[in-house]
């Protein structure tokens, strides 16, 4: 089933151009992995789907970005209920300066949820579904600033899924954390994306082969190869993938 | 070409280094010799009166007797007064040129205004207060008038020192409380302000120390030769430690009995003075290990 879309993409950070007619599918409970060397666009493209690109001045927007086949830039939709349906993971993890537990809660609370024994129980399992739960359920009330940066990144997870979104936006999850907790991330998408759309940009080409079903090459704000994750690493279609999986530049 | 002999060379090149190397280490430490010689100079003069006698009682006896705890009382009101008037409105402001208006001509006009509000002598401040909050809303000379005055002075310190305590705040943090479905607000209600309250602090007791040492505004607004007795209501004069260092200097009624006094005086000022800029530092680095980023 298809679940994101773009039909002719087109981004302008003022005069540059720095997404040029991206039209593209992408499936639900698949992980896709956009890869491309710095500046391509990979990032800009994924910041479409939860309209993050809008808090950027001088930014403009041209084509159709479609969630379950309605554009999301229509007039009249409504942004915090589109971002309440997709969570966001950044590069480094950035937990709020509160406990463990109210990190996981911030979503629901800033959303007018105050049901106590609800919130727990989304708080709890949330942190079960990072396998988190083990390492954290004896200090809920200890800072968040306390955990590792790996465990960190898992309570970021955590808290974007305590508001029950159906996709999961990554922007380079694990760059800023050891082999160890990489992998832990890794597995975890594995297991998420049985329930949500995961898309994940990355500068790790390992990590795309590993994680993703499909993978997206962007060069230059161009939309270069779009296939299965495994063609694409093993059989490319055009010279610039091939060039760039293989490290000739990028 | 002839090539320089290297031995030479290296000798020139050593010789002019250490040269350089003097002239600045010389200026260098001149500066902090300054500052140790005034510090000494103000201790030894001053030190022979401070007691706890000074500190707590009256002055007496044309101001060549007693203590100066009026001048201290009075200080501590308009510090406190001055930080309820200008606290609110500046982090309001701040917050208002970060979050809401990041670029765009309102920004604009406001930033200009704050650093040219910055710019404007002391004196001035004092004048207009004097006409506005003293004449014109009719507070007469009074702490009240006294604090909105020095409010105004520090509110360019507190909008800046905000200002860079939140564009230091990683704009991840906005993105990930905006990505979950906050609100503007709700972002910097519940996430900005708290990760950079530290910096708000520290500028918060900077400007401490700078209304404590401010004499030219309070001089038409609130400050008093000599009161006999401590100030009633906000709507009373009050004495302040800089006024009153410059009366026991200047126009006492005997200057020359009471220049230990003046000099007591001083010594108390800058005690305050630097005790609030350690603070600050001590505060900074307490918050900055509590609420650490990575």
């Amino acid at each position: 089933m298809i679940k994101l879309e773009t039909i002719n993409a087109n981004v302008y950070y003022g005069a540059s151009h720095a997404l040029k007619n991206i039209s593209m599918q992408l499936e639900s409970n698949t992980v896709t992995a956009l890869i491309g060397p710095s500046g391509c666009g990979k990032s800009t493209y994924l910041r479409l789907f939860n309209r993050m690109n809008d808090l950027i001045e001088n930014i403009r927007i041209e084509g159709e970005i479609l969630i379950d086949g309605k554009n999301i830039y229509q007039k009249g939709t409504n942004v915090d209920s589109l971002r309440k349906s997709t969570g966001m993971i950044f590069q480094k993890p950035n937990p709020f300066p509160k406990s463990i537990f109210e990190n996981v809660a911030y979503g629901l609370r800033v959303n007018g949820i105050s049901d106590a024994a609800f919130i727990q129980e989304r708080v709890e399992t949330s942190i079960q579904q990072v396998a988190l739960w083990d390492e954290v359920k004896d200090k809920l009330k200890k800072s968040a600033f306390e955990l590792s940066g790996g465990q960190q990144q898992r309570l970021c997870i955590a808290r974007a899924l305590a508001i029950q979104p159906s996709i999961i936006l990554m922007d380079e999850p694990t760059s800023a954390l050891d082999p160890i907790s990489t992998s832990k991330i890794e597995e975890l998408m594995y297991e998420l994306k049985t329930k949500y759309t995961i898309v994940i940009v990355t500068h790790n080409m390992q990590q795309a082969a590993r994680v993703s079903d499909k993978t997206a090459f962007f060069y230059l704000g161009e939309l270069i190869e779009y296939s299965k994750t495994k063609e694409l690493f093993t059989n490319p279609k055009i010279e610039k993938t091939q060039n760039y999986i293989t490290g000739r530049f990028g | 070409m002839k090539l320089p002999d290297e031995n030479k060379l290296e000798k020139l090149k050593k010789r002019r280094q250490r040269i350089a190397f003097i002239i600045l280490g010389t200026i260098g430490y001149s500066i902090v010799a300054i500052l140790i010689s005034i510090l000494t100079f103000i201790i030894v003069k001053g030190i022979s009166v401070i007691s706890w006698d000074f500190l707590t009682s009256m002055p007496e006896e044309g101001m060549t007797k007693g203590g100066i705890f009026p001048a201290i009382l009075g200080s501590f009101y308009l510090v406190t007064g001055s930080i309820i008037v200008a606290f609110p409105i500046g982090i309001m402001a701040a917050i208002y040129m970060n979050e809401y208006v990041k670029h765009g001509t309102a920004k604009k006009i406001i930033k200009q205004m704050t650093n040219n509000l910055a710019g404007v002598p002391s004196i001035v401040f004092g004048l207009f207060g004097m006409a506005l909050f003293v004449n014109k809303l009719g507070f007469g000379d009074s702490i009240i008038a006294g604090s909105f005055t020095l409010g105004l002075l520090i509110l360019p310190i507190i909008i800046r020192t905000t200002e860079e305590a939140l564009k230091s705040v990683d704009d991840t943090f906005r993105q990930a409380s905006i990505g979950l479905g906050a609100s503007k607000w709700q972002t910097t209600k519940n996430v900005v302000l708290p990760i950079a309250f530290p910096k708000i602090i520290t500028g918060m007791i900077l400007s401490i120390g700078r209304v404590s040492g401010e004499t030219a505004p309070i001089l038409f607004t609130v400050a008093a030769y000599f009161l006999p007795r401590l100030p009633q209501s906000m709507f009373d004069q009050a004495m302040a430690l800089p006024y009153h260092l410059y009366v026991l200097a200047t126009s006492g009624t005997n200057i020359s009995e009471s220049r230990p006094m003046a000099y007591g005086t001083a010594l108390v000022l800058v005690v305050i003075v630097l005790f609030t800029n350690l603070l600050a530092n001590a505060l900074r680095k307490y918050f900055s290990n509590k609420v650490k980023m990575n």
